[in-house]
């Protein structure tokens, strides 16, 4: 079998040499508690704090305005819930968008059962938040809005800048989830406006289990998870030392990669979507065609259904995502892809392929060429082809 | 995003060699079930002789690894066999042979039942033949939340 074909970037990532190299000591080395008094400990202590500093300059923020969180979800969690509790005595709505992670989503509903309204703004065929409809939504008792960054399933990037000014004219915390965007784009919190933001480490060649929030510090909200004193009595919980020097060491690589990453991979993703486009018929690009993830590429293909596709793609050693019902465990296709407008049945024959910074052109050519044969052959067997071809 | 669901070998065989793909020109009877908005949509052709036996049976499906290992199965099951053999083809048959099927998935053999039913009903219909226990197919089966029940996926 030939190697695997990792275009999957989307859902999880390699953990870098340079990472893994960077967390090994604080296994069995320096494996004491950050939170203990001896000069043992120190050193995990000082460690810690070398990665806050080195994360709040890459987005802009003060370090002790950056908390380390078991991952993105989390993060998403504590902010929604957090300014629901603290802000209650002010309103209970909060504005999202319809294309968000389910860390944000079922969120939202589970603070919905609670008494809160939630207003889910719709986005434009390109997955571009309507940003009219969004400010139009904004009433006295609004006390969030949260808006993610890029979208994971088609990678659209949205104007997160305009959506910061919205909220800050009408003196609305914003909250975005930036899982998918932080490391691939450039980020400034004072710049965007962003009062709260999400982030994780898997997503960028480090270590799963391990992210962080940045809170603004005129934001007063109250802690997730109550116990200990670390994170300022914020967030309990014994540091994951080993997590959050991975974390660190990610964030390293990717500021100092960002550019030339991007280049590399936006060059062969555009090169991707090209040839697809171009030798598949019947086939549409799902997402912003140039506002998207670097490394994201989303296309519909008529007439057949994703997992089928999944499948032949891994009998050729291809890892990739769909959007069809079959594979997201319920009935309906992707929320995402319903929201910008894609029939039921064209959503359930989505791919999703993200690529990183070790993907070739060679590995691209593979892809494509398996592909267009496992495109022909599912629709040689789809009786919804065989209605096309005999109606044309 | 998503899940690649656990698929026994005999699935997985099915699914990757599909038997009896394809179309019957002036088939005996043609039945089409399931719809494209849930994801799955099976057509099986069916060619009857005048004994009432199926020389032979075709199938074209939409749908996932196990939808299209249902009707590929089912096609198996019933080509040689008579009309009234054929009618008796249930749901629990199909999932047997396969070997079993994920929980999330027995709606698909249920789809495949419901195929070659409404296959043969074209065909007595077609033939003006009142075949005892033939049920004329539902539209849109698989939208009906009867349809999960019956599969146990509510």
């Amino acid at each position: 079998m030939s190697k695997l074909i990792y275009l999957d970037n989307a859902a999880t990532t390699k953990v870098k040499d340079e990472v893994y190299d960077a967390m090994l000591p604080y296994f069995k080395e320096l494996y004491g508690n950050p939170s203990s008094i001896y000069r043992f400990a120190g050193e995990s202590k000082k460690a810690i704090e070398n990665v806050r500093l080195q994360v709040a300059q890459f987005i802009g923020a003060k370090p002790e305005e950056i908390y380390f969180t078991g991952g993105g979800s989390e993060s998403d969690n504590w902010a929604l819930k957090a300014v629901a509790f603290a802000k209650r005595d002010k309103g209970k709505h909060i504005i999202t968008s319809k294309i968000e992670h389910h860390a944000i989503l079922h969120t939202c509903e589970y603070l919905n059962k609670l008494g809160y309204e939630i207003s889910y703004i719709n986005v434009d065929e390109n997955g571009v938040i309507r940003r009219d409809e969004l400010e139009a939504a904004i009433r006295e008792d609004t006390i969030l809005i949260t808006v993610m960054f890029a979208n994971n399933e088609i990678g659209t990037i949205q104007p997160i800048k305009e959506i910061g000014e919205i909220a800050k004219k009408h003196k609305v915390i914003f909250h975005t989830d930036a899982v998918q965007a932080y490391g691939h784009e450039g980020i400034n919190v004072d710049e965007m406006n962003i009062d709260i933001l999400s982030a994780s480490g898997h997503k960028i060649n480090g270590p799963k289990g391990i992210g962080i929030m940045y809170l603004r510090n005129s934001v007063k909200i109250g802690s997730f998870v109550h116990g200990g004193a670390q994170e300022r009595g914020r967030r309990a919980g014994t540091h994951n030392t080993p997590g959050i020097i991975g974390f660190g060491k990610a964030t390293e690589l990717a500021a100092r990669d960002l550019d030339k990453r991007k280049a590399y991979e936006s060059e062969l993703r555009d090169y991707l979507i090209e040839r697809v486009l171009n030798e598949i018929p019947y086939t549409k690009l799902n997402g912003h065609r140039t506002d998207r993830l670097s490394n994201n590429a989303n296309f519909s293909f008529r007439f057949i259904e994703g997992e089928s596709l999944l499948i032949m793609l891994d009998q050729k050693n291809i890892a990739a995502s769909s959007g069809s019902a079959c594979t997201s465990g319920s009935l309906d296709p992707s929320h995402v892809l319903l929201a910008i407008g894609l029939p039921h049945e064209i959503a359930h024959g989505s791919l999703r392929l993200t690529l990183s910074d070790e993907t070739t052109k060679e590995d691209i050519d593979y892809v494509v060429d398996e592909l267009k044969g496992i495109v022909e052959r599912l629709r040689s067997m789809s009786p919804l082809y065989e209605d096309f071809v005999k109606e044309k | 995003m998503s899940q690649i669901i656990e698929y026994s070998e005999k699935v997985m065989d099915h699914f990757s060699n599909p038997r009896n793909v394809g179309e019957i020109e002036n088939a005996s009877g043609v039945g089409t079930v399931g719809n494209a908005k849930c994801g799955d949509i099976m057509r099986i052709y069916l060619d009857i002789d005048e004994n009432q036996y199926i020389r032979d049976c075709k199938f074209k499906t939409f749908g996932c690894g196990a939808a299209v290992a249902t009707s590929s199965i089912a096609t198996e099951m019933i080509k040689g066999k008579t009309v009234n053999e054929a009618l008796k083809l249930t749901n629990k048959a199909v999932q047997e042979a396969l070997g079993g099927l994920p929980p999330v998935k027995v709606h698909c053999s249920l789809l495949a039942e419901e195929a070659v039913h409404a296959a043969l009903w074209d065909y007595a219909k077609k033939n003006h033949l009142e075949i005892e226990g033939l049920k004329p197919p539902v539209d849109d089966i698989d939208e009906t939340e009867q349809f999960y029940e019956m599969a146990g996926e509510v």
